[in-house]
């Protein structure tokens, strides 16, 4: 860990400024990752802006009949709420198949969104990898690999989003609230927070220098039966190897999501119109440009079935 | 004390104080945080600097150059440690790496350099600031590879292959045969406390608060590796946070904190990092197993083959995966080798079991897979070919053998009767449910161990012995012996235990600690109980010790009495003379477990496990039952998902901390049950007790693996069995 200064802000409009006025500083509110990543060198930001206490931590209705969640709205929280049990329950299923305890008490809706990746390689600062230092190569690609992506990535990173949050975000439609340091502020699809890889895997979302998040947005419920299956090699405490984020309509339309095949939540609006038709089919659409490894390509069977368990629950 | 014939009725027998299941007397210390441990001495290292450790990029090769101009420059640094400042080192006897690399590299993560500061923070930012350029040099890394090149290897006293009648004739000619190949992965210790030391020197003196399960040979080593007298190595180990055989050897954590505190002049603390535990670290190695069954259509076995394949460093030592296989099943004709290939991985070595842990993961499917090819019920194979003898050796007898006892309890316990021959055929909902068994083997050695008894005037029995605490229950199993031997209740007795000042011991390993160790109490008490007789003029051989008086015919005269003039002291040890090379001497059991498996997902979640032990004499029942639970779970992560992954290209364990090497958690374990046979074995020690720390790691991922295929009717054998291989094979599910 580098030494690095630190200061607590009392508003977003002063993190902001704050922000802006040292381009080495980095926001910090639960700390679960960032603080693991800085003491190992992998995140070293010379100036910590704490946004703890920007009263960004209510869970409001919208007009519209949504849900309005402050950026600091721990997950433990999140998960508890009443309304998000009764009307996301998809979403409070994913918070609570993350993590631990311990860390769901701790972690923000904001900085769950917000995390880096787990591979692996990424964490080891001995290996080339070019989300931490661009341009020095992929050790994953051709190296242990059974975690990393089977869509989306690139060839020059295979990493995948860690969250299950975001995965039922991505489902549920939600959308990020944010200001910039010159106090603008802008709403942005959750689907276009993060971003692909492509050749510059260190860009990790749209997210402008310094800009902060300040909410994340549900739109009105959409009723259906809502599931998150999230498949691992432990019962607990693991990273999903594939996670699947559902609502089925007693039509048999819906919606999906997975976790942990991709560098982002994995939706597309083509795979969601053949559920009807069921997993097979929805499958195939969410993997038709996969380029799965030797040691990852179970996740796409894998994928297949455990949205087939979810969708013969669904339908009871 | 001389134990070279079987022991006859003793104190011990009365079994007031031994065999109860009493509470841990360290346990409040742990649970209240006042048992300090090796990083936490500021009592006696008040003003200890901080040690951080920087490891070796690379696996194989040199170091080029090495810039530490920044490193020494940064706030707080005080010292800096490495190969080219360190002074000439000697290697210990039990590392088979250097401890301190430089200019050679051997493996990756080894300790090249140690910085200390001022604070943690400031040895950790300036350990990042050591500048290195490295010549790397090729290596081997796959043992699939090294194989063909792996040449025979025994190990201590156990040859590298043994043969007995005509295996190959005997298999050829088998009415049923099995011949299958199985893997088990690299595995790491993974324990809760890493490797931590605070070192002072206090001139040419040298003390060490450690973290450490065999004080003696520590202090051996770290005299060898520094070059100085053993008699000026005070080392001091009182708590261990987890050991599993990792901590059975100085670490780098030792060395570079005493040649740290010499740099820089004051004490000095290291905690290794966690992620170097994975690579700096000893680990159990990989191995590939062929196991070659052949029988009789009524299920005796004719042939009986195992060999063997693991890796380590130059001058390293092979993965003892076939040593069960000489001793546990009946058959005329037998093969076992054992091959090790040079690797240039990290040092393999102990864990939990070595030997047998890996060896009975495949012993115990390849008995299960001849199971089903001849049609028979696993338990009841394993009933047909048990054995009282030897098999290589029958004229030598087990000391105590009631494998066939554990297997029939456990299978009337665990309702095996209910379990379906044919795999698939029971379902709960999305799961498939599964039933497997395994027996469970692991020798008991013994080991020659001492201590020291003191009776002073307010009646206090102290017990001073370097033997270990590793999580074990030692300190109150010594404790229950010297009360039962002295007669006095628990809280009367004091027990201080793994400081290099004290009576040499057994240490803690290879099960031998718990009745080598109490076995060396004894014979310090026989001393102490003839003193205090002396001393009473009481006849020693008709005293009684018991409720906290001494009686012999119409006397019965206060313990407290015969240290009225001053404190009564005795020191023995016992030595073991030959009965366990007489008699084989072995500790069994059988593993029942229920799993039920994702039909979609091929998820495998546990469902109950049950052990039934026999190991001699349990001493304390409740630290016992601790430590076959405890390795039941160690065995249900090396059945389900540890595996040290290896990278191949740049020769190292990619997965270096706990987010990634996965070990159990608390909803991986739903249900465990223990039960321990009513036995004492007369051949084992005076105390007739074993050990079960490791029993209970070995066969327990098999009865898993077992229980996985009876659930699936996928047969799986590499481990772990992880779902992406059960997957293949397992149909869409309805």
């Amino acid at each position: 860990m580098k030494p690095f200064t630190y200061e607590r802000a009392a508003s977003p409009a002063e993190a902001a400024e704050a922000a802006a006025r040292r381009p080495d500083s980095k926001f910090i509110a639960g700390g679960t990752n960032l603080l693991d990543l800085m003491k190992l060198q992998i995140e070293a930001p010379a100036h910590l802006i704490d946004v703890n206490a920007l009263a960004l931590d209510r869970i409001e209705a919208t007009s519209d009949g949504g849900l309005r969640v402050g950026a600091l709205v721990r997950n433990t929280d999140l998960a508890a709420d009443q309304r998000v049990r009764r009307d996301y329950a998809v979403l409070s299923r994913a918070l609570l198949a993350g993590a631990s305890g311990q860390l769901r008490n701790r972690a923000t809706t904001a900085g769950n969104l917000l995390q880096r990746t787990r591979c692996p390689y990424f964490s080891d600062t001995n290996m080339a990898c070019n989300k931490r230092r661009p341009g020095s190569g992929c050790s994953a690609i051709d190296g242990i690999n059974r975690q990393h992506a089977v869509v989306g990535a690139s060839a020059a990173c295979i990493a995948t989003h860690p969250s299950d949050m975001a995965v039922a975000m991505r489902v549920l439609d939600a959308s990020v609230q944010t200001v910039n340091p010159k106090g603008v502020t802008r709403t942005i699809p959750i689907a276009e927070l993060h971003r692909l890889p492509g050749d510059t895997p260190n860009v990790e979302t749209v997210l402008e220098a310094g800009e902060l998040i300040t909410a994340v947005t549900l739109p009105k419920p959409t009723g259906g039966s809502q599931h998150y299956r999230k498949v691992r090699d432990r019962a607990s405490y693991a990273f999903a190897l594939v996670s699947v984020a559902a609502i089925v309509q007693p039509d048999g339309s819906g919606r999906v999501a997975l976790g942990g095949v991709a560098p982002k939540p994995w939706r597309l609006d083509a795979a969601d119109a053949e559920m009807p038709k069921g997993a097979k089919a929805v499958a195939g659409t969410l993997f038709a440009e996969a380029r799965p490894t030797e040691h990852n390509a179970f996740k796409l069977p894998l994928a297949e079935r455990a949205l087939a368990s979810v969708l013969a629950e669904a339908r009871g | 004390m001389k134990f070279d014939t079987p022991a006859t009725t003793n104190p011990i027998d009365r079994l007031q104080v031994v065999g109860q299941p009493v509470d841990r007397i360290d346990g409040r210390y742990k649970t209240t945080g006042t048992a300090h441990y090796a990083y936490e001495r500021q009592d006696a290292a008040p003003d200890a600097a901080y040690g951080h450790v920087v490891g070796a990029a690379i696996a194989k090769g040199r170091i080029a150059a090495m810039d530490l101009t920044a490193a020494k420059a940064a706030p707080g640094v005080l010292a800096i440690v490495t190969a080219e400042t360190a002074g000439k080192l000697g290697k210990g006897e039990y590392n088979t790496a250097t401890l301190l690399g430089g200019p050679e590299i051997e493996h990756y993560h080894q300790a090249v350099a140690l910085v200390v500061a001022e604070s943690f923070e400031q040895a950790r930012d300036a350990a990042a600031l050591v500048k290195i350029e490295y010549a790397p040099a090729k290596g081997a890394y796959d043992l699939a590879v090294a194989r063909d090149l792996a040449k025979p290897s025994g190990k201590d006293d156990e040859p590298a292959d043994s043969r007995v009648g005509d295996f190959d004739g005997a298999f050829a000619a088998a009415a049923v045969q099995l011949d299958a190949i199985y893997t088990t992965p690299d595995q790491a210790h993974a324990m809760m406390e890493p490797h931590a030391t605070t070192a002072a020197w206090k001139g040419d003196a040298l003390s060490l608060w450690t973290s450490n399960q065999m004080v003696a040979w520590s202090v051996g080593d770290v005299a060898k590796t520094l070059g100085m007298p053993k008699d000026k190595v005070h080392l001091m180990s009182p708590y261990v946070g987890g050991g599993f055989g990792g901590k059975l050897w100085v670490r780098a954590d030792a060395v570079l904190a005493a040649l740290g505190a010499r740099a820089a002049r004051r004490p000095v603390k290291v905690a290794l990092q966690r992620p170097l535990m994975f690579n700096n670290t000893t680990h159990r190695p990989a191995t590939i197993q062929r196991i070659r069954l052949g029988a009789t259509k009524d299920g005796r076995l004719t042939a009986i083959g195992h060999d063997s394949w693991s890796g380590d460093l130059p001058g390293g030592k092979p993965e003892t995966a076939i040593m069960q296989t000489r001793l546990l099943y009946a058959g005329a004709n037998r093969l076992t080798r054992q091959r090790l290939a040079e690797l240039d991985l990290p040092e393999g070595n102990s864990m939990r079991a070595p030997g047998e842990a890996p060896g009975m993961m495949a012993l115990e499917v390849a008995m299960d897979e001849m199971a089903g090819k001849l049609g028979l019920d696993p338990v009841e194979f394993r009933l047909r070919n048990d054995t009282q003898v030897d098999p290589e050796h029958p004229g030598r007898k087990f000391s105590q053998r009631q494998l066939t006892e554990c297997l029939r309890m456990g299978a009337e316990r665990f309702g095996w009767a209910r379990r379906k021959a044919r795999p698939g055929e029971v379902r709960d909902g999305r799961w498939l449910i599964g039933l497997g068994m395994a027996a469970a083997y692991r020798g008991a050695p013994v080991v020659k161990s001492a201590a020291r008894v003191r009776l002073d005037a307010k009646g206090i029995v102290t017990v001073e012995t370097d033997m270990t605490d590793i999580g074990t229950g030692s300190y109150t199993i010594i404790a229950q012996t010297a009360a039962e031997m002295m007669g006095v209740p628990l809280h009367r007795v004091m027990v201080r235990l793994a400081d290099s000042k004290f009576p040499v011991s057994a240490g803690s390993g290879g099960q031998f600690g718990a009745n080598s160790a109490t076995a060396g109490v004894y014979a310090a008490c026989v001393k102490l109980r003839d003193a205090v007789t002396g001393k009473l003029g009481l006849n020693a051989a008709a005293a009684e010790f018991a409720d906290g008086k001494v009686r012999s015919g119409d006397r019965s005269i206060a313990l407290v009495e015969a240290a009225r003039d001053g404190e009564l002291a005795a020191e023995d040890t016992i030595e073991f003379g030959g009965l366990d090379k007489k008699y084989q001497i072995s500790t069994f059991g059988g593993y029942f477990v229920e799993v039920g498996v994702d039909a979609a997902t091929a998820e495998v979640r546990i469902r109950r496990m049950l052990a039934v032990c026999a190991a001699g004499r349990i001493l304390n029942p409740k630290s016992a039952r601790s430590q076959v639970i405890g390795a039941m779970t160690m065995g249900a992560g090396a059945a389900l998902m540890e595996e040290l992954a290896v990278d191949t290209r740049h020769g190292f364990f990619v997965n270096h901390d706990l987010a990634a090497y996965e070990v159990p958690v608390h909803a991986d374990i739903p249900h465990q049950e223990v039960i321990f046979l009513d036995e004492t074995d007369p051949l084992s020690s005076p105390m007739k007790a074993k050990g079960v720390g490791e029993l209970g790691i070995c066969g327990v991922a098999a009865a898993i693996a077992n229980a996985i295929h009876n659930a699936t009717g996928v047969r799986v054998r590499d481990y772990p069995i992880t779902l992406d291989k059960l997957l293949k094979e397992m149909p869409a599910p309805a």
